[in-house]
């Protein structure tokens, strides 16, 4: 097997790079369940909840192969469950709050198109297990992208008050988004050895595929802002805590609970 | 010599996919893990003591679908029933599923059961999201409309007939 395992070097880079996915896919979808019983529509409210299964399960496959790459025993559950905020690593967009249905069309319509430009990305990777879980990822995504794209342009290109509500959180959740393709010494060592794709060759790409929305929608693009998020390094807003108080009440209650 | 004691590789096999035929999945139980096409190995191994175990290789269909350890726990339960305690149950990510892996019977039985079968559009990416017509599995149209892409599972989306008004899930192409 060509795979990259725990057993080479640059381990701690594939470890890091992989629990960065994983956990922006956890709180990802861990936002989106919170919409259950809220959404503004049957419909909706089953539509979040399907992107919510599919981004947890996507969540798995990355923090169990996370878990094998670092070799402590640890596994999905331990991850997701029992770390504090400042050892998630995920994308500082993925934990903003919800907002209104309009602002969780947003966070969701950026980082879908983000997804899609990874996973499209490690497709290739030489790590075969990544690029399998890519492989299964992306089919999900691409589902998801249309979901988030098809109201964004409702919504843009809606009632005046839509169409404002989504414009201001295109505003507010913009500066997020340079976060994105800022590489650090983990994505230039996995891009260096063909694990992870460059992103300064993703970046473009994405940004073509959301202004093609924006344009349908209506909606402008904000200006681009200075980089100062930091959640694949562990720093991250308020909200991540409160939001893991919630998900992890259980595990750190009754440890090992089951059912 | 003994050798008339011991079945042909294929048809100790072929007992195999005969069990698995009977294991429905858990949320369209017409449908067995066979017709849904996500049984991807059933083989004899020799495992690292020297033991020959037989494996089963499931795929998920969707990565979060709650079925899927559900499908698990039936497999083994069904093997075991049947005499073939401790079969091993591999999990397989790649090549990843897809609808087209739904057998020609498989797809009767869901049309039968009143879910309209996927397209078999898969293949080639660039079909996948082009507009085709579903048909009502209730009165044959072809006027129908999609109401949500998401449905009661992962692997299925809302419809209507509006020609005799029935709602229906259609199995949706992944």
């Amino acid at each position: 097997m060509s795979t990259v395992t725990a057993a080479q070097p640059g381990c701690e880079a594939l470890f890091r790079y992989v629990l960065r996915l994983g956990d922006t896919s956890l709180v990802l979808g861990q936002r989106l369940a919170e919409w259950v019983g809220h959404s503004p529509a049957l419909e909706e409210d089953l539509g979040l909840a399907n992107l919510s299964l599919d981004l947890v399960g996507q969540a798995r496959l990355l923090l169990t192969y996370a878990g094998e790459i670092e070799g402590q025993g640890r596994d999905e559950d331990a991850l997701a469950f029992l770390r504090d905020a400042p050892a998630f690593v995920n994308l500082t967009l993925a934990e903003q709050p919800n907002g209104d249905f309009g602002r969780s069309v947003v966070r969701q319509f950026l980082l879908d198109a983000w997804q899609l430009e990874v996973y499209e990305g490690l497709l290739k990777s030489n790590d075969t297990r990544l690029a399998g879980i890519a492989a299964k990822a992306i089919k999900e995504t691409r589902y998801h992208f249309r979901f988030s794209s098809g109201w964004l342009v409702r919504l843009g290109d809606g009632t005046e008050e839509s169409h404002r509500r989504v414009q201001d959180a295109l505003h507010d959740l913009w500066r997020f988004t340079t976060e994105m393709f800022v590489a650090d010494e983990v994505d230039d060592a996995l891009t260096a050895a063909g694990v992870a794709p460059d992103l300064a060759v993703l970046q473009p790409r994405w940004s073509a595929r959301v202004d093609e929305v924006l344009k349908q929608a209506t909606l402008v693009r904000p200006a681009p802002v200075a980089y100062q998020w930091h959640g694949k390094h562990g720093v991250h807003t308020e909200h991540l805590g409160h939001m893991l108080a919630e998900m992890q009440h259980l595990q750190r209650t009754y440890p090992g609970a089951q059912w | 010599m003994v050798a008339a004691a011991v079945p042909a590789v294929e048809d100790r096999e072929r007992q195999i996919w005969n069990v698995l035929e009977s294991v429905p999945d858990p949320e369209i139980p017409v449908l067995s893990v066979v017709d849904l096409g996500i049984v991807r190995h059933v083989r004899w191994v020799a495992d690292s003591d020297g033991q020959s175990r037989l494996h089963v290789g499931i795929t998920p269909t969707y990565s979060g679908c709650p079925a899927t350890e559900v499908i698990r726990q039936s497999v083994a339960t069904a093997l075991n029933d049947e005499g073939y305690a401790g079969a091993v149950i591999d999990e397989v990510l790649s090549p990843p599923w897809t609808s087209d892996w739904l057998t020609d019977a498989g797809r009767r039985k869901l049309e039968s059961f009143g879910i309209a079968p996927p397209q078999r559009v898969v293949a080639n990416p660039r079909h996948l999201f082009r507009a085709h017509v579903v048909m009502c599995p209730r009165c044959g149209s072809g006027a129908t409309e999609r109401v949500s892409e998401f449905g009661s599972t992962p692997c299925k989306a809302h419809y209507r007939c509006t020609s005799c008004l029935e709602p229906f899930d259609y199995f949706k192409c992944l």
